[in-house]
């Protein structure tokens, strides 16, 4: 389970298996779309080349967007992610020491630093993915309202399965 | 060069962003626009077979509803049968039929975003041509704009570039009906010519204009009014008959002279 060559596709695929089949299908009330599946890009090695995370970012984006129709929308707000993705670790995390291959974890930052580390990243996330979608600055109290809800939701799913599959020690 | 070189090497995190983006949005705009997205759909059959098994299993919980609103459909059938009519003159019936209904089942299907698709489970083994015109029991629901060996791409009526041709049933005004990408219960009726008056509850049905739909098919029924201040073309909401988010079962509707009314519409534009 620790080989990054199983342990990553395997995450991968149930993160898409999860939005493509169940969250691209809530709706409520036309203003809360969770998009969970941001988990795999903020879970990837802190030190893993940031080269390499853009294009893992891309592919993800692009995964999401050939099962929804949505051709390129999630790829950029993605790449978008996987780019601030360094500089919000510094800022947030400059005195923790990261091992080689160790990702972020709740054992390591904490409940509430891992909140915040996502809270920021998924908002960017969503307000370039929700702008991009409307390209409309008509409705656009609506577009905030939908990019404010859906980051709360978004967050709060992805603390919930951090938490439930995190192993206590 | 040497120096170009040398400054993408030091900022080649940021160029590859950059570049990124740059392929992200040129993916976008392709399929934003309707007229684009006829050309640069491809349709798999891989998507269509997840989307297809999945289906498979969640169709179970809705079987109920879905039966009696099968039952509801058949009896209206029943109705139009030409064993119901009294027949009177055949001299003017044409001996062909115009529109051929091809029964199908969505199998993903999305109300939440802005622009929004269906994909269904017939595609061009069956004979689904793009510019097919989707109806689903209820009413209108989309256009066909890609196809695959098995499965279609359907681009639905709550999407932001689609614009269908209607009529007020009442008068037989053409208007337009028009999504705005908010409630996916309601869309927009507009250009009314400014000296028409709806009511609550008027129906809007296709006007036949467009060679996809065929004429009369429910769109959906006037909720209010905006009257115009000055003599400009009204605009009043509307509620879809079609409830796009349970939808279920649709049919592709093929219309047999459009190739004779497309070549007659090309050949009068010189």
């Amino acid at each position: 389970m620790n080989n990054p060559w199983f342990k990553y596709p395997f995450r991968f695929v149930v993160l898409m298996l999860l939005q493509v089949l169940v969250l691209n299908n809530i709706n409520l009330g036309g203003y809360i779309h969770p998009y969970i599946y941001v988990l795999f890009i903020l879970l990837l090695p802190v030190r893993l080349n940031k080269n390499l995370v853009l294009f893992i970012a891309f592919f993800t984006g692009l995964t999401v967007d050939y099962f929804g129709n949505t051709l390129g929308l999630h790829a950029g707000a993605s790449v978008l992610l996987a780019f601030a993705r360094p500089g919000i670790l510094s800022l947030f995390f400059k005195p923790i020491d990261f091992g080689k291959n160790e990702e972020v974890s709740l054992l390591k930052i904490g409940l509430g630093g891992f909140a915040r580390y996502t809270f920021v990243l998924v908002i960017l996330h969503h307000s370039a993915l929700f702008l991009f979608e409307t390209l409309d600055f008509s409705n656009f109290h609506y577009t905030l309202l939908r990019i404010g809800l859906s980051s709360l939701v978004t967050t709060l799913g992805v603390l919930i399965v951090m938490v439930v599959f995190t192993k206590k020690k | 060069m040497y120096n170009l070189l040398t400054f993408l090497r030091q900022y080649q995190f940021f160029a590859l962003f950059v570049l990124l983006e740059i392929v992200s949005f040129l993916l976008i705009s392709n399929s934003y626009s309707y007229h684009k997205s006829l050309r640069f759909n491809a349709v798999s059959d891989l998507s269509g077979n997840l989307f297809n098994n999945y289906n498979d299993i969640t169709s179970y919980f809705s079987l109920k509803i879905e039966n009696e609103e099968l039952m509801a459909e058949n009896a209206t059938l029943r109705n139009s049968l030409a064993s119901s009519f009294a027949l009177t003159d055949t001299s003017f019936a044409f001996s062909d039929s115009l529109y051929n209904y091809l029964p199908a089942h969505v199998i993903s299907n999305s109300v939440n975003k802005q622009y929004n698709f269906m994909l269904v489970n017939k595609g061009s083994l069956h004979g689904v041509e793009k510019e097919m015109g989707v109806i689903s029991h209820q009413g209108i629901a989309g256009i066909v704009i890609g196809t695959s060996k098995h499965y279609s791409r359907i681009m639905s009526v709550l999407h932001k570039n689609t614009r269908i041709s209607g009529r007020i049933k009442k008068n037989n005004q053409l208007v337009n009906v028009i999504w705005k990408g908010e409630n996916y219960q309601k869309g927009l009726v507009n250009d009314i010519p400014s000296h028409i008056r709806l009511n609550p509850g008027d129906t809007i049905i296709t006007s036949g204009n467009s060679l996809i739909f065929p004429e009369g098919i429910v769109i959906g029924t006037v909720i209010d009014q905006t009257i115009p201040d000055n003599k400009s073309l009204g605009e009043a909401t509307l509620a879809f008959c079609t409830d796009f988010n349970s939808l279920q079962y649709v049919y592709l509707i093929k219309n047999k002279m459009k190739p004779e009314q497309d070549s007659l519409i090309n050949s009068n534009v010189q």
